[in-house]
């Protein structure tokens, strides 16, 4: 290992504009004679628009436009899609309704576009938002997914009867009734996840630019993957062609999933920037962005286990309603579908799984990926009912899960993945040990004289990172494909500049990417320039969500490399008269391996482009690029330990001890990956004991700021304890697995699974917190009194 | 309208602005100083803390024209060379990811070591974690965030 | 925020002054809960007038057991002041535990008090404490200064200038922030002095702030946790919400007052 390259904490080359305030972030950017926008939205949940007069907002000062949705029908702007088909069990297609970035005759979630305003300044656009009067016919709403399947519940949409979206299948329902039937014992439970914001501390924000003189837009955003926002602005909403538009997401803050989708905001400034001839910008307040950005999560679930008699797991079934909120956002279908319900199997040999999956409308944000996207939901099933499964059956959770282990690989589950590598014993031994799970009941003991109560929780998570390969997504109902392309520039004084299509918004791209670059020609760092985010500048690529910048993104880098490595070595050949066979790249030398012959890096650059010496036929210049499909997903996995302990008069817990054994094949940067999984585990921790989007019965959101939605503060969290044991990929070329999301997937069960071991009552749901625990030691304690 | 001035990282700064404007919209829109964010609007996520008189405030709850006559720091002002130890010591300990909440946590760290070494008590990591409670980061689980403050402290407390 | 004219205020005068000028006037203290009620666009005041800078309204005396305060005095001055540390200690853990350190660094006495917040902390300390509430025109009992929901015993334009205590034996202060806003969810102030005992209660009552008299009586009678648990604590009148319901904030006072007494 090098210095700079694969393994090594490198320090990262974008801090120093971050740590210093000069971060370009896209509401830093203001354009010339930058108007402003601002939404008029709906305050109701649920209503007819019956007319809009915007007679007087027109008349204020500053104001250059008041847009509405009839307008921009007229201008055949596109309704927003939802780009992966889903069908319901009997084949029927999923009912998806129109969603118009400008609501027209209907509203359908408080915060729903109704007018776009465009003004000089941000004061003028929103005092003229006000004045636009919006006659509502009030409509009852509907906000618990439970409740928009009962008869006679209000329709979101006409074409979605009973609000069911699709009811979808996976698996053999009758196998894994009757193995249920035959099991020696059976765990059954009610299973909710909560909904929750993903909070990206950057607020979304849009400067949309319509050039007259070359018909060209540009659009600044902050987006997880430019160019697939400018296909989809392009291809279905009809706001420009693609060719014309001009997508930069430059430094983005945090993204989370929330910044994947393309907005109703970004398609109206864009549309307005045409209509007004203006720069249109518009930047999210922390309220829009509660009311607005998609939020995550949000299912009911009952499941059921079997055992045999051994304590060998004979059978699985889940039954899931998944609340998509209002409309179809632009990856809803699959979160609760393929990347949920395939990943039930856990790290467990199981033969028989079925899951029922029906997705609903109701009266509130859509709901899309959030970190982990589906596979919390997966973990946190499989997790909390193992757990309760070992309770009852009076084992050790650990040994019940070491026994159940899948240990040969590849293993094909019932739920259609094909798990390709990994050690879960492995994994499991390692956090026992640092975890010093023996240790745990003198823990407990010493807690309870302190008068604590003290619990202990695991969770062993597995996820599927980098959806892949593209056809068998696209068979699956995706609209797109899901593999990486890269473009790599060798410049004739030798610097490299390789341009992905991934994006980076916190991951650390710059440095992890250049170290790969480094450790393969054996350059410095400093001599690498990752560039990304901007579709002028970067060729078509996919963007980064679901763990997949490393496993795809740079397995397309480590193509592309492939591709200069043999130009070069092709160029050294001939230059210095030797077989290219006998040629290696290292220390920023080809050499002639075994001799002290050799041309410097830069001689190679510069002989490729001066092309005065070049092997017969050879084009000049050096600069390749790739595209790489990956051949399946790949399976990070690991166990998380957690302790807390509990006040017992107000049930306030603190989590004491935090411990992760992760397997994410190989790891380039130590430093980024343990960052990653500590930000995913204090999201976790969010969702299990802090996070919760509550709205009233008539869809009015109450969780609507930092006032009452609770964010992890750093008093909420401990010092984690990180650990790696490792097997690689075989699915790509580096071995890498993928560690952006397992925090957030492995935290929650371990989490709830400590805490209801410290009560004594496992009757409790997320978030866990101190009156719910409170409330959950009282019933505990009832029925111990009443025994 | 209202003239207000104040000094912002040194230097003489004057305008007139409206009467409502908010210190945080001085220095991002009128001084183009847009280190300091905006990421919430209940004064709860810290991103845009800065240094008015020598004392961490949120610049998105004071009004610029109460900041008459102040000395502000912002992060862009913080260094006197190439790095301030704290901002050293975040990049060090890798204790940021996105960067949004970055300048707001560097000056609430500067201004909480500031104060824990005038008041002569130590800084813990518990009284660190406590002291956060204004500041609001998604990224790093503040594991980092933690280390960084801890090691600028130190790096403070030698410079 | 929508527009306002911004005053400065010279004296406690010069502020009456402007304020009575004024169509829709409004002080401006620390301004940490207004500021963000007006970029809501919650409030319009027409002026604001802005205290900061009447050095008569800023700093805190200790003189025996007598301590008065500054209505402009900030939260973080309250604080870390070491005199007032040594006779009440409660009032100063209490002020340290507002909001976060910026928002002390801003925050003052007379505006957390002025606003009357439910789940503020300050009305709890200053009703426990028997407190003073001086203004430009009278003084007020804390008693009848703290009317419900922020509603205040103050009148149109008058201003508060100071609060004055006696430091009792002995007090205490604990509190359960709400997990998301970290305002009290439930705070319990208790002050044991010249043969009174006073306990107040911020946070819970859908009412504002106020005073638990089970409690008051019975540590009146033995100070000690023990009390504490003797007593029992209604749910009535307790404030519901999304983050817990009533019968939590009983629990807690229970809680918060054994805690204040330890």
């Amino acid at each position: 290992m090098s210095e700079q390259g694969i393994g090594a904490r490198v320090l990262r080359k974008e801090d120093k504009r971050f740590i210093t305030g000069k971060g370009r972030y896209t509401d830093d950017i203001r354009n010339e004679r930058q108007s402003y926008a601002a939404f008029v939205r709906s305050p109701h949940a649920h209503a007819k628009v019956k007319s809009i007069d915007t007679a007087e907002a027109e008349k204020m000062d500053g104001v250059i436009a008041v847009l509405n949705g009839k307008q921009l029908t007229d201008d055949g702007i596109g309704n927003l899609i939802c780009g992966w088909a889903v069908n319901s069990k009997d084949g029927n297609p999923m009912n998806m309704g129109a969603w118009s970035a400008l609501a027209t005759d209907k509203v359908r979630y408080v915060g729903d576009a109704v007018v776009l305003v465009v003004a000089e300044t941000q004061a003028q656009a929103r005092a003229a938002a006000e004045a636009v009067e919006v006659d509502y016919e009030e409509l009852p709403a509907v906000v618990h997914a439970v409740d928009a399947l009962k008869d006679g519940a209000p329709q979101v949409h006409d074409n979605a009867p009973g609000n069911l979206i699709f009811d979808w299948g996976l698996g053999e329902e009758a196998a894994v009734d009757k193995a249920l039937a035959g099991a020696a014992h059976v765990t059954e439970m009610k299973i909710l996840n909560n909904r929750l914001s993903p909070n990206p501390m950057e607020p979304r924000s849009a400067i949309a630019t319509y050039d007259e003189a070359e018909d060209h837009y540009t659009l600044y955003t902050t987006s997880q993957n430019p160019h697939v926002a400018r296909l989809v602005l392009s291809a279905f909403y009809q706001v420009a062609p693609e060719h014309k538009l001009r997508v930069i997401a430059p430094d983005v803050g945090g993204g989370f999933g929330s910044k994947i989708y393309i907005y109703p905001e970004e398609i109206a400034c864009l549309w307005a920037s045409m209509k007004t001839r203006r720069s249109v910008k518009w930047t999210s307040s922390r309220s829009e962005a509660f009311l607005t950005d998609a939020h995550g999560r949000d299912h009911v679930s009952t499941a059921k286990i079997g055992f045999d008699a051994q304590n060998r797991i004979v059978g699985l079934k889940v039954d899931t309603i998944a609340n998509l909120g209002a409309y179809m956002s632009l990856f809803s279908s699959a979160v609760p579908t393929y990347l949920y319900a395939t990943l039930l199997s856990g790290q467990y040999d199981i033969a028989n799984i079925y899951c029922n999956v029906r997705t609903v409308y109701t009266n509130t944000a859509p709901v899309d990926a959030y970190r982990g996207a589906g596979r919390p939901e997966a973990c946190f099933l499989v997790e909390r009912i193992m757990e309760t499964a070992a309770r009852e059956l009076g084992v050790d959770p650990a040994e019940l899960r070491r026994a159940n282990f899948i240990r040969q690989f590849p293993h094909e589950t019932p739920v259609i993945m094909t798990y390709d590598a990994g050690d879960f014993a492995g994994n499991l031994d390692q956090a026992l040990e640092a975890a010093d799970y023996k240790g745990f009941p003198a823990r407990r003991a010493e807690a309870a004289k302190r008068g604590k109560l003290r619990g202990i929780g695991l969770a062993s998570y597995i996820e599927a990172c980098g959806i892949a390969p593209s056809a068998a997504v696209g068979s699956l109902g995706a609209g797109v494909g899901l593999w990486e392309s890269a473009e790599v520039r060798v410049n004739p004084v030798g610097t490299i500049e390789v341009l992905t299509g991934s994006h980076s918004h916190g991951q650390g791209h710059e440095t992890t990417f250049a170290q790969v670059v480094a450790e393969r020609f054996g350059l410095p760092i400093d001599n690498i320039q990752i560039v990304h985010g901007d579709t002028d500048k970067v060729q078509f690529g996919m963007g980064t969500y679901g763990s997949r910048s490393g496993p795809v993104g740079l397995s397309a880098i480590v193509k592309a490399l492939d591709k200069v490595e043999a130009k070069v070595k092709k160029i050294a050949a001939h230059v210095l008269e030797v077989s290219e066979d006998d040629l290696v790249v290292e220390n920023g030398e080809v050499k002639v391996a075994g001799t002290d012959r050799s041309m410097a890096w830069h001689e190679v650059g510069l002989a490729a482009y001066t092309a005065h010496n070049l092997p017969a036929g050879m084009e000049p210049g050096l600069k390749e690029g790739a595209f790489y499909d990956p051949t399946n997903f790949t399976f990070p996995a690991g166990t998380y330990v957690c302790e807390v302990e509990v006040d017992t008069e107000t049930g306030e817990t603190k989590i004491v001890q935090f411990v992760a054994s992760d397997d994410f094949g190989t790891i380039i940067n130590p430093m980024i990956v343990e960052g990653q999984v500590h930000g995913g585990i204090a999201q976790g921790v969010g969702q299990a004991m802090l996070e919760n989007v509550v709205y009233d019965e008539d869809g009015q959101l109450l969780s609507a700021s930092y006032m009452d939605y609770t964010m992890p503060r750093a008093d909420n969290v401990p010092s984690f304890a990180i650990h790696h044991h490792s097997t690689k990929s075989p699915s790509n070329p580096l071995g890498m697995k993928g560690c952006g999301e397992a925090g957030a997937i492995g935290t929650p069960p371990a989490v709830i699974n400590a805490i209801t071991d410290a009560i004594g009552n496992n009757d409790l749901q997320m978030p866990a917190t101190p009156p719910r625990v409170w409330a959950a030691l009282q019933a505990a304690s009832a029925k111990i009194a009443a025994e | 309208m209202t003239e207000i001035s104040m000094t912002v990282n040194g230097r003489a700064a004057r305008a007139s602005v409206p009467d409502n404007t908010l210190l945080v919209d001085f220095l991002r829109e009128h001084l183009r100083l847009t280190g300091t964010h905006v990421g919430c609007d209940t004064s709860q996520c810290g991103a845009c803390v800065v240094h008015v008189n020598g004392r961490a405030v949120k610049s998105c709850t004071m009004l610029a024209a109460s900041a008459e006559g102040a000395e502000v720091t912002t992060i862009e002002g913080l260094a006197n060379g190439e790095l301030h130890p704290m901002q050293a010591a975040f990049k060090e300990n890798h204790g940021l990811q996105c960067g949004f909440c970055t300048p707001g946590m560097i000056m609430s760290a500067t201004d909480m070591v500031a104060r824990y070494r005038a008041a002569g008590k130590e800084l813990t990591e518990e009284a660190i974690r406590h002291e956060l409670e204004g500041n609001i980061c998604r990224c790093t689980g503040y594991h980092n965030i933690v280390r960084a403050i801890q090691d600028g402290a130190a790096k403070m407390a030698a410079s | 925020m929508y527009d306002v004219t911004y005053h400065r205020a010279a004296s406690v005068d010069d502020a009456a002054a402007k304020f009575s000028a004024a169509s829709d006037g409004q002080l401006l203290a620390g301004g940490q809960t207004l500021l963000p009620t007006m970029k809501h666009r919650l409030a319009a005041p027409s002026d604001l007038i802005d205290l900061r800078g009447i050095a008569d309204l800023v700093g805190v005396k200790v003189s025996g057991r007598k301590v008065t305060i500054g209505a402009m005095t900030t939260h973080a001055a309250v604080a870390e002041n070491a005199e007032l540390a040594k006779v009440c200690p409660a009032i100063v853990k209490l002020a340290g535990g507002i909001g976060d350190p910026a928002v002390r660094h801003q925050g003052t006495i007379g505006g957390s008090i002025a606003n009357n917040d439910p789940a503020a902390d300050y009305p709890a300390g200053l009703l426990a404490l028997a407190a003073t509430i001086h203004t430009n025109r009278r003084e007020i009992a804390a008693d009848e200064f703290f009317t419900g929901l922020f509603s205040t015993g103050l009148d149109e334009g008058e201003i508060i200038t100071a609060v004055s205590f006696d430091a009792p034996e002995t007090c205490g202060y604990a509190k359960f922030p709400n997990p998301a806003s970290r305002y009290a969810m439930t705070g319990v102030f208790v002050s044991k002095g010249g043969g009174a005992v006073r306990v107040a209660v911020t946070g819970a009552g859908s009412d504002g702030v106020f005073r638990h008299e089970g409690l008051e009586q019975a540590l009146s009678k033995d100070w000690s946790a023990a009390a504490v648990d003797g007593v029992k604590i209604s749910a009535d009148g307790l404030m519901s919400d999304i983050h817990c319901d009533a019968a939590y904030r009983a629990n807690l006072i229970r809680a918060m007052a054994k805690r204040a007494i330890a």
